[in-house]
């Protein structure tokens, strides 16, 4: 997916790493990550253990992070829009004004990858870095360790006791996606965008499925 | 033995009532030390109650609770989960030094962030799913 982008800018002091949430373990990623041929890393976080260090509640957010291993931009959506949402769900398919403006978002947010590489535009002071840091609360915290531990005992066997603990840190952390849709998919391949996702996603009503980044 | 996970690690310790256990099986789970001062590490300390030290030993489940992490244990009390609390997540994000991670390539290779100081780096999550 950061192929073109990371040929590009491989020789510019430049590092993609892609992080696969990917709780049914490496080999159900394999087939994604070997057609995509990347030179970049392409890593595996089964117990989305990036998730939980950065705060992230869907996929593809991406973070900034400097020379000095700081942060400059906090987490966002990487590329993606909510054009998805207006698609015929028979045919699956976009009008042909959604898709051109889907590309153009996305040709607009890899734009501004290369201009940070180049000249450091769209590094963001720290004080405006740090406002756009969701907070970690409480309910958050424990969604993130009832999840560790219903990965945990679903790969150990304990598959409805793994579910409850899923289900509960649904409820902790409704806003988190991945945490729905993870826990749809490792139930059943495909339920993370079957009729139930749709209906999660009609309820959003005008609240972003993905926010826009702030560039 | 009883299965801890912590939030990037597991471990196998011998534990008894809960979670308690040794202050050496204790700081190999929590890297906290017992001291007399409490629960130490580099130069923080959490007073622990009398209730939570006897002897040698540490009640983790009250000690982590006290640090204000989730403590979640299985139904059959065999794995234990002991969360990041909310606010040392909050602390190390706001710091905005960026959380350093190990998470194994396709391969089984570790990859730590750390190893790519002085680049730029563009972190992206993806999904089958």
């Amino acid at each position: 997916m950061w192929q073109a982008l990371y040929d590009e800018l491989k020789d510019k002091n430049f590092m993609v790493v892609a992080v696969a949430e990917e709780s049914r373990g490496a080999d159900h990623a394999r087939p994604w990550i070997e057609q995509a041929k990347s030179s970049y890393w392409q890593l595996v976080d089964t117990e989305h253990r990036l998730e939980d260090l950065y705060n992230l509640v869907n996929v593809p957010q991406a973070i900034w992070i400097d020379e000095q291993g700081r942060i400059v931009r906090p987490p966002e959506t990487a590329g993606s829009t909510d054009h998805f949402r207006r698609m015929d769900l028979k045919t699956r398919t976009m009008s042909p004004e959604d898709q051109a403006e889907r590309l153009a978002a996305r040709e607009a947010y890899l734009d501004a990858v290369r201009a940070w590489v180049n000249t450091g535009k769209h590094a963001l002071p720290a004080d405006a870095a740090r406002a756009g840091l969701p907070k970690v609360t409480p309910q958050i915290a424990e969604a993130r360790v009832r999840f560790r531990l219903g990965v945990w005992l679903r790969a150990h066997g304990s598959t409805v006791e793994g579910d409850r603990q899923m289900n509960e840190a649904i409820n902790l952390h409704p806003e988190s996606w991945s945490l729905w849709r993870q826990a749809a998919d490792l139930d059943e391949v495909g339920k993370a965008s079957g009729p139930d996702f749709w209906k999660r996603v009609q309820a959003l009503g005008e609240r972003p499925y993905y926010p826009p980044p702030k560039l | 033995m009883t299965k801890i996970l912590t939030p990037i690690d597991e471990f196998d310790v011998v534990t008894r009532d809960g979670l308690w256990m040794t202050a050496a099986d204790a700081e190999r789970v929590t890297g906290w030390t017992l001291k007399p001062e409490g629960m130490c590490r580099a130069e923080a300390c959490v007073a622990m109650p009398a209730s939570a030290v006897k002897g040698t030993e540490v009640d983790v489940e009250a000690f982590w609770t006290k640090l204000g992490g989730p403590v979640i244990a299985s139904e059959a009390r065999d794995v234990w989960a002991l969360g990041a609390p909310a606010d040392e997540r909050n602390a190390a994000l706001e710091g905005l030094q960026a959380p350093d991670f190990t998470l194994p390539d396709i391969d089984g290779t570790p990859r730590s962030l750390s190893q790519l100081r002085g680049q730029k780096v563009f972190v992206a999550t993806w999904a089958s799913w």
